[in-house]
């Protein structure tokens, strides 16, 4: 498990201390910098992730989260600094050449982003039928049992407006890990859930982390997800890491931004501003 | 200093331009690309060819029957008057054929079609369906653009010819009922159409498809955020598309003329 960091503008898995498998980084974002137009989301961001390890990454909303995912899956090109997933660098690569580097991740968006012209069967058949060469009825068996690992078992015909907002979620979760994927990334999993229904979202995390033995990156700004879920977590401010360290370690941490983050406070504002200045 | 802001804006404007049509011609670059290395899949063509063919049918039936219609409203009276009311089907059949047929149905098209293309690519830029497709290792523009581009490409040919047909049809049941004289009346037709002017006419409508189609995926790819970007793509799609389809026109009617008159001679209806 990572140690606190507590002088952290980087994070300690960067610096191969964090993580309880530290010797083998699955992805490493090293002096990152992504801009949209005169806006810079991430500025020199250095970051490793853990092979088995769950990792939530917090932060307040336009922060950068949602934007370090997207990096990681070449969804967005960097402006600084490189990115690396097992060592090799994917950060100048082109469509073609991403696609069996994203064959190994599967992504939970935070709309679920299920296709619409298609029926949930199709929608957790859709990775498998682009990727693997199975006949029907093993496809057709795969997504039986993805469907009931989420707890929608039956589900197959109906369309994702048919879905309410928590089974378009696990129907998302279904459709990334339909081809097992080595890495999961999670995008905002239980935003604009009821508890429950979000807490359902959290075991089926925990699930899919034990039963695939996944590297999972959970994106969050819900505390109760992020203890329940996290290894490790990572706390973005101003596009960089401001605190990396253990659930157990962020409950005490000293630095008041990530204080008034964990404990909801917005009284606590008034102090951050007086600690850092105008 | 107002001189100095607007140059910069018309600056800003024209980079812009040529930034956006640099990006269009790398998409319809990475589009044939994908055509020529992998076709498409059956699958994925069969719900674009109906979308595109079935359900457009309606709109262009009507569309032909009205236009064949009215141009016999308009031409019959005045060919009458001189004493040449049959050779009002040769004006009639020929403007549908060569030109208002294709450009018409086209234009049919790029409001039913393209707007509905650009829209719903557009919403599913802005929910992440896009993301999602490459997420997983597929590439949009081979799954959503090559389907609805071959489907658009290969089949408004076929709706121009039936566009055609009914406007010939309508046409000829109202000079019918001003009580022409239809033996005279197709006599005429048919010496002046020539199969190249049906041929240069499906030509024109097939690279009008592939306008519309590369034009609405392009803008709804292109699509920004909420409704209001959505809409913006879907509305662009068509004005462009539109535009596209008129100066298209002129160019292939030149080009077409040319190796007409290089192959068979100077081309004219009275000579």
């Amino acid at each position: 498990m990572s140690a606190i960091d507590l002088n952290a503008e980087t994070s300690p898995g960067a610096d191969g201390e964090g993580g309880p498998a530290a010797d083998r980084p699955i992805i490493c974002l090293d002096g990152v910098t992504k801009r949209f137009g005169r806006h810079t989301i991430l500025e020199n961001l250095t970051l490793a992730f853990y092979r088995g390890e769950t990792t939530v990454v917090l932060g307040a909303s336009g922060v950068g989260k949602s934007v370090m995912l997207k990096l990681i899956l070449g969804l967005l090109k960097p402006d600084a600094g490189r990115i690396t997933v097992d060592g090799a660098e994917i950060t100048g690569l082109g469509e073609r050449a991403l696609i069996p580097i994203r064959q190994r991740f599967g992504m939970v968006f935070q709309g679920a982003a299920l296709f619409d012209f298609l029926t949930v069967y199709e929608n957790v058949a859709f990775a498998i039928r682009e990727h693997r060469d199975w006949p029907e009825a093993r496809i057709r068996d795969t997504v039986a049992r993805k469907l009931a690992t989420v707890g929608l078992a039956g589900t197959e015909t109906l369309l994702p407006e048919e879905l309410s907002g928590g089974m378009r979620k696990r129907v998302g979760l279904a459709r990334a890990i339909a081809i097992e994927p080595e890495v999961i990334l999670y995008d905002e999993p239980t935003t604009g859930l009821d508890p429950v229904t979000a807490d359902t979202i959290n075991s089926l995390i925990l699930r899919c982390q034990h039963d695939l033995d996944t590297t999972s990156i959970v994106v969050t700004h819900d505390m109760a997800s992020a203890y329940r879920v996290g290894d490790r977590l990572v706390m973005l401010h101003e596009g960089r890491v401001i605190a990396d360290g253990s659930p157990k370690a962020f409950q005490a941490h000293p630095d008041i931004r990530v204080r008034r983050f964990i404990q909801g406070d917005a009284s606590l504002a008034d102090a951050d501003r007086k600690e850092t200045g105008p | 200093m107002p001189i100095a802001n607007t140059l910069t804006r018309v600056g800003a404007h024209v980079a812009e331009t040529v930034s956006e049509l640099g990006q269009f011609t790398v998409f319809a670059a990475r589009m044939l690309r994908w055509i020529v290395t992998d076709g498409t899949r059956w699958r994925l063509l069969r719900p674009q060819l109906y979308e595109c063919g079935v359900r457009s049918m309606p709109v262009i039936v009507i569309t032909g029957a009205f236009v064949g219609m009215v141009l016999a409203v308009q031409s019959y009276p005045q060919f009458e008057a001189i004493g040449q009311g049959a050779w009002s089907g040769a004006v009639i059949n020929l403007s549908v054929v060569k030109e208002l047929g294709p450009v018409l149905a086209g234009i049919m098209i790029a409001g039913r079609v393209g707007g509905a293309l650009a829209a719903g690519l557009g919403t599913m830029k802005v929910t992440e369906q896009i993301d999602a497709l490459r997420a997983m290792g597929a590439d949009p523009i081979r799954y959503l653009v090559v389907p609805r581009f071959l489907a658009c490409f290969l089949l408004i040919p076929f709706l121009t010819v039936y566009c055609d047909f009914v406007g010939i049809v309508g046409g000829y049941l109202v000079v019918w009922g001003y009580g022409a004289d239809t033996h005279e009346y197709w006599y005429h037709s048919a010496r002046v159409i020539e199969n190249w002017d049906i041929f240069a006419g499906v030509v024109k409508s097939a690279l009008f498809g592939a306008a519309i189609a590369l034009v609405a995926c392009f803008k709804g790819f292109q699509s920004r955020q909420g409704a209001e970007g959505v809409g913006r793509a879907a509305t662009e799609s068509f004005v462009i598309s539109f535009m596209a389809i008129l100066v298209l026109d002129l160019f292939i009617i030149l080009l077409m003329r040319g190796v007409y008159e290089a192959i068979w001679g100077p081309a004219a209806i009275f000579l």
